[in-house]
Parts: C-alpha cells; sequence; structure tokens
C-alpha cells in the first residue's frame, strides 16, 4: 500500500529528485548565448570531452551500487595509471601497445591500493566517503615519495626527458608525444563536421556493457545487497567486507584505465597535478547527471558528462562577455563544480531522512487499514 | 611480577596516549636533538615553532567546539577564515592604520562569522551523521564563491586592489603599516639573538582558550559535550539538541574568523582567492596529533597538537635539508598529517554514530 499523491505533488518531487540537473540545464541555457560560440564548435568540443572522461566517470558506479557512495579514492587509480604511463615513456613505447603496456603496469597497483583503500574503508563504516577522500591525499604523499624521490634514484628511469636535472625525480610535465591520441586517432569519422573517436567509444561502450552485466552477476547482486542493509547481507551469508573491497578494487582499476585513456587524448601528464583534480571532477559530473550517494547509472553518466562540461566550456566566455574578465567565468565553474557536490551530499542526507519519515507513514497507514 | 606490571602499566601509557601521538613526538625529539649537529640553530627553530604555533593555535582552537556538540571535525574551517578575511578587508577599506585596524578587523569579522555560523549550523543540524563530508565541501564552495566576490566587491584602497584595472582584490595583501605584528610585538621577550618569543600572540591564544575552558564548564557548555557524547540522552533531558549544535558551529567559525586574523597579524599577508582552500586540513591533523579524536577534545589537546605539528613542520626541512640535501618536508607533512586524519578516523569506537 502506498501513499496517494496528487499531480502536483509527482511533479514536485519529479522537481526535487533532479534539482541538480534542472539547475545545469538552466545555467547552460543562460550561459551558451552569452558565450556566442557556434553550435558546431560546442558539439564538437562536448564530443572530445565525453570520450576524454566518460570511462573515468563509469569507474564511480561501482561502490555506489555496493552503497559505499562516491570513490573519492579514484585517485588512487589514477596514479597508478600515470605511473604506468611513466615507465612507458621512459622505454619509449608508443602507439597502441603503449596505452596496454601502461594499463598492464597499473592493474596491479590499482589492485593493491585498492586493496589497502578497501581494508582502510571497511574500518570506517558509515564515513566512507570523507575516509576516502583523505586516502587520496595521503597516498599523494607517498606517490610524491616515490616519483618524485623515489624515481630514478632507486627506480631506475633512464631518459633524461623525463629526469629533473638534479639527477632524480621526475619531471613536472611529461609529454606524451608518443601515445597521444593514438587511440582517438585509430578511427575517426566525421559526422556532419564533427570528428567523432569511434575507437574511444567502443573502447567506452564495452566498459557500460561490462558494467550492466556485471550488476546482473552473482557478486553484482551481494554488491546491491551489501548496498542495501549490511547486516541483511551477512545474515544471508554474503561476505561483506570482502564485497565492499572487490568493488574498491574494481573501481580503482578502471580508474587507472580511465586516467590512460584521460592522458592519451589530452598528450601531457602533469605529473604532481593531474589526479588531484581529476577525482573532483569526475564526480561533480556524476552528480550533474542525476545521480545520487545512494544511487548513479550510466545514464546519469553521459547526461553529467554533456552538461557539466558545456558548463565549463561556456563560462569563461560567457563570464568575458557579462563582465569583461574571463577570470570570473573560471571561478564561477570551480564554484559550480564545488557547489553541486555540495548541494547534491545536502540533498542525500535531507532526502533519506524525509524517506525514513514516508517510510514511517506507510507503515502507519498500514496499521490503520488493518484495525 | 613486578616487571609485569611496569609493561602493563607502559602499555597503558601507550593506549592512553595512542601510538601514532608517541611516535610523532619521538620523532619531533629527535630532530631537536640532531639539530646542533647539522648546524640548525635550536634557538632559532625553537622561536621559528613558537612563533607558527602562535599563528595556527587559534584555529586549532576552532575545531574544539564543534567536536564537542558531536558535528565532528570542522572540515568546514575556510567558512570562518572567510568571515575572518572580510573582516581584515573591511578593516583596510576603513584605513585606519595602526594596532586600532587589527581591533576593527576582530569587531567586523564578528558579524559575517555569526550569520555564516548560524547558516552553516542550520545545514549541518539537516544532515547529522554526514557532518565531515559537507562540511569540507561547504568549505570549498565557499571559497570558491568569494573568488567571485573579491573580484566584484567594491573594494577601493589603492593597496589592496589590483593597480591597473583599479577593481578587484589583489591575490595577497600586504597588512604592514595596519596590523602587521601587532600581537608578536607585544611585550614580546628576546632571550637570545636567535631565541624571542612572541608573548603577546600566545596571551591572546591563551585568553581565548580560557574562554572556551571556562564556557565548557558553564550549564551551556555541559549541555554541549552532552549533546556531543549522547544526543538521545541530552534530548530526554530537556536539551535543545539543534540549538546547542547551531551555537557550536557559531562559535567554531567565530575562532577560525580570529584564528586568520593572528594569523595574517605574523604572517604579514592577507591570502585571499584559493588561500583559504587547504587551511582546514592541518588544523584538522595538528588537533588530532594533539589526542583528540572525532567527537573529543579538549584545550590541552589544541595545544599538544599544535605544537607537535607545528613542530615537525618547522623542523624536518631545516634538519632533512642539512642532514640529505633534499626537501622532502613537504611529503612527511602531506603523509603525517592525512596520516593522523586517517587513524582518527578509522578509530572502531567511534565508527558508531
Amino acid at each position: 500500500m502506498t501513499l496517494h499523491m496528487t499531480k502536483t505533488q509527482k511533479v514536485l518531487r519529479f522537481m526535487g529528485n533532479n534539482t541538480v540537473p534542472i539547475l545545469f540545464l538552466i545555467i547552460c541555457a543562460f550561459g551558451i548565448p552569452l558565450s556566442g560560440y557556434s553550435a558546431n564548435y560546442l558539439v564538437s568540443e562536448v564530443v572530445v570531452r565525453i570520450a576524454r572522461n566518460s570511462f573515468l566517470i563509469v569507474s564511480l558506479l561501482i561502490p555506489i551500487l555496493a552503497g559505499m557512495g562516491l570513490n573519492f579514492g579514484m585517485t588512487l587509480g589514477a596514479m597508478a595509471g600515470q605511473i604506468g604511463l611513466i615507465f612507458i615513456s621512459d622505454w619509449g613505447i608508443a602507439g597502441i601497445p603503449g596505452i596496454l603496456l601502461a594499463m598492464i603496469i597499473s592493474t596491479p597497483i590499482s589492485i593493491l591500493l585498492g586493496w589497502w583503500c578497501g581494508k582502510i574503508l571497511n574500518l570506517a563504516k558509515g564515513r566512507e566517503m570523507v575516509t576516502s577522500y583523505i586516502i587520496g591525499f595521503f597516498m599523494n604523499g607517498i606517490y610524491q615519495l616515490i616519483v618524485l624521490y623515489g624515481m630514478g634514484a632507486i627506480i631506475p628511469i633512464r631518459s633524461n626527458a623525463l629526469v629533473l636535472p638534479r639527477g632524480y625525480g621526475i619531471r613536472n610535465t611529461v609529454n606524451l608525444i608518443g601515445i597521444r591520441k593514438s587511440l582517438d586517432n585509430l578511427l575517426t569519422v566525421r559526422i556532419f563536421g564533427v570528428p567523432v573517436p569511434l575507437v574511444t567509444f567502443a573502447v567506452i561502450a564495452l566498459l557500460c556493457i561490462f558494467v550492466l552485466w556485471f550488476k546482473k552477476t552473482k557478486l553484482g547482486q551481494d554488491m546491491r545487497a551489501v548496498g542495501q542493509d549490511m547486516e541483511v547481507a551477512r545474515a544471508a551469508g554474503i561476505r561483506v567486507e570482502h564485497t565492499r573491497i572487490v568493488s574498491i578494487v574494481i573501481s580503482t582499476v578502471f580508474a587507472g584505465y580511465g586516467m590512460i585513456l584521460y592522458l592519451q587524448n589530452i598528450g601531457t601528464l602533469n605529473t604532481y597535478n593531474s589526479h588531484m583534480q581529476i577525482g573532483m571532477f569526475s564526480v561533480a559530473a556524476l552528480l550533474v547527471g542525476g545521480a545520487t550517494v545512494a544511487k548513479a547509472n550510466i545514464r546519469n553518466v553521459f547526461l553529467g558528462v554533456i552538461l557539466f562540461h558545456l558548463m565549463f566550456i561556456v563560462s569563461p566566455m560567457a563570464g568575458k562577455n557579462l563582465i569583461g574578465q574571463a577570470q570570473l567565468g573560471e571561478y564561477f565553474r570551480v564554484f559550480v563544480s564545488y557547489g553541486v557536490i555540495t548541494i547534491s551530499l545536502v540533498l542525500y542526507e535531507v532526502r533519506k531522512k524525509r524517506d525514513q519519515g514516508l517510510a514511517g507513514l506507510v507503515l502507519a497507514a498500514e496499521q490503520e487499514e488493518t484495525v | 611480577m613486578n616487571t609485569e606490571k611496569l609493561t602493563s602499566s607502559v602499555k597503558g601509557l601507550v593506549k592512553s596516549f595512542g601510538l601514532p601521538r608517541i611516535i610523532i613526538a619521538l620523532f619531533l625529539l629527535v630532530l631537536f636533538i640532531l639539530a646542533p649537529f647539522v648546524g640548525v640553530n635550536v634557538g632559532t627553530s625553537l622561536s621559528d615553532t613558537l612563533n607558527r604555533f602562535g599563528m595556527n593555535a587559534v584555529m586549532v582552537l576552532a575545531m574544539v567546539p564543534m567536536i564537542h556538540s558531536g558535528c565532528g571535525l570542522n572540515f568546514g574551517l575556510p567558512l570562518g577564515i572567510i568571515a575572518g578575511l572580510l573582516g581584515a578587508t573591511i578593516s583596510l577599506q576603513v584605513n585606519i592604520p595602526g594596532p586600532t585596524s587589527f581591533l576593527l578587523a576582530m569587531l567586523f569579522a564578528t558579524p559575517f562569522a555569526v550569520i555564516l555560523g548560524w547558516g552553516y549550523g542550520q545545514l549541518l543540524n539537516r544532515v547529522k551523521g554526514g557532518e565531515m563530508m559537507i562540511a569540507t565541501y561547504v568549505g570549498f564552495s565557499s571559497v570558491a564563491f568569494m573568488c567571485i566576490m573579491w573580484l566584484l566587491l567594491p573594494f577601493s584602497n589603492p593597496t589592496m586592489v589590483w593597480g591597473y584595472s583599479g577593481s578587484g582584490l589583489r591575490t595577497t595583501i600586504s597588512v604592514e603599516g595596519y596590523y602587521l605584528h601587532v600581537l608578536n610585538d607585544l611585550l614580546s621577550i628576546r632571550l637570545s639573538d636567535h631565541l624571542l618569543i612572541p608573548t603577546g600572540m600566545i596571551l591572546f591564544f591563551a585568553l581565548l582558550a580560557f574562554i572556551i575552558w571556562a564556557f565548557l564548564h558553564t550549564k551551556t557548555g555541559t549541555a554541549m559535550t552532552a549533546v556531543g557524547s549522547n544526543p538521545v540522552f541530552a534530548r530526554a533531558s530537556g536539551i535543545n539538541v539543534d540549538k546547542v549544535r547551531t551555537l557550536s558551529v557559531v562559535m567554531s567559525t567565530w575562532l577560525g574568523a580570529m584564528g586568520i586574523l593572528v594569523y595574517q597579524q605574523s604572517f604579514g599577508f592577507i591570502q585571499l582567492y584559493m588561500g583559504p582552500f587547504y587551511m582546514a586540513l592541518p588544523a584538522v591533523s595538528a588537533i588530532l596529533i594533539g589526542g583528540a579524536s572525532v567527537n573529543k577534545a579538549s584545550i590541552l589537546n589544541v595545544v599538544v597538537g599544535t605544537f607537535l605539528f607545528q613542530g615537525i613542520v618547522t623542523m624536518t626541512p631545516s634538519v632533512m635539508n642539512s642532514m640529505i640535501h633534499t626537501d622532502m618536508s613537504e611529503v612527511i607533512r602531506i603523509v603525517v598529517s592525512n596520516g593522523m586524519i586517517l587513524y582518527a578516523l578509522t578509530r572502531k569506537t567511534e565508527a558508531v554514530r
């Protein structure tokens, strides 16, 4: 027995459940005409960004399924991917073999880091997000220790283009000329003058199919059960801790691959910065697509990438045309990125309370009927 | 028998003090012992540590009220810092030179801290259980929002705005001529060429710490502790939980505002735009190093923690640099501070909330 809702209530509920995407549609609707960009330019930019970012964002889906919230620890995977890229750049392996080798190198590192991250998150149940967020910062310290002090000193790196003049440590920027756009340019089709990197899209599609299939497997169903209620899942004989660790490991490995795809499109690696921002941008994009901390699907990923990056592309120009300062638009997009995450987190908590209240009402109505 | 007793008492001591704290304290001690051998002046180091202690202690103190009322670690410290920055910039805009400007900055910062803190408290009351993540992002988004505001607000004092456009505040503003070192130089004691004790700054912290300590022993303060340790029990005994929590958040925000003003008068610059962005993390880890946990903190934790944390931040660059000719201090700082936060977040006893 459910509570009956009037039409206006239904509309309000729909609005309430999709606040963030609606807000973004409004921002984009104002921003696009203000920026003065042509439709063609915007579409081709958005296509590039979809190819660049979707893989990373899809990697966030599985921990959400397991009820662990947004995995800010995806930066760990990004670091593993970057370490893979540093090695292949040093060995001079270019093109598709380079990308594949970087992925192979990143995998064991990602698994190890993901396993460790999952272990720690199991110690901090109920506050996974803030913990995974701090884990990202903590590992950034270790990453710097390895890359800035270990590489070239303990870990052999030969290439002078990579090592700092002092003899050890990797330079601030690494040119990934060998693998630059090698996946994107493998097969490009022009649709209405917009270049579409088909192979990259095929890889992303494969990942999406994998995620959809994974949700239907035994492990995927276990994760859903763990996400719904840990105690019930445990009573049903599911190894809760193990399942949670596996979800983080899968996410970290995919984040590593995603980072490699992302950087092959960009073409340069900011050794000490690239991974720090990627977590925030991916999470923000997913939330813009209408995902919540507890529920996310493939549709949210693509809607999110399109809306978030449209805002990202138009806001500096819109700021310049509106107030005369491009800087303003840049600050605006940073503000919106963080604001979106804040609003989503707040709405999630508030909604959780409201649903608890609603469940109470349903229960009361049921009891009234039986009496 | 006797040795057994001894080991058990040592174990008890280790347990009560916490292993990470002991490691950090020993590490700092080793650094101080090593310093003279590698040619680092202990007097200068101690003086630097004291100075940094004074600069940061008030911001660490800003963690205490919110931890007491059960709102968790105040990752939203940047919000308080923004109130302080508004106070500072308005004080410079009023353009009264000398120590008066510091009092004015405190005065102007207060209403902003109260209003922002009140709103922040209302928000946190609606998201009980998820405070820390939301606090982090409230801090981030408010900093990003203020980036826009610093560009647009109609400030006009030529020491503050960009020279060529005449509008928009600079990223760093010198407080020279206004309140540079007002607290540092107040009653400062010079023990030797290298050792200078910034008495005024430490006294200012002591005053605020005393006020918080005294407050926590009043009726409202006890109510705050009750709310933090058991909200259901507190409600049953007639305490308005939401009101007490809001009060604690307002206090934390105000202390954050005062904290950044103390920091500025010693540092010499107002840092705007992305300046306050990561300021919460050092303060959070400092109080945790001092022995606080996610729902328990005392003034002693603040003092010990700030001293240990700032000691390491001061000592590692100089000692490490002279020892192995590499500055690894940044990495050590990141690992120690975030490791400490992770340690606190994963304690089992506190995970049930």
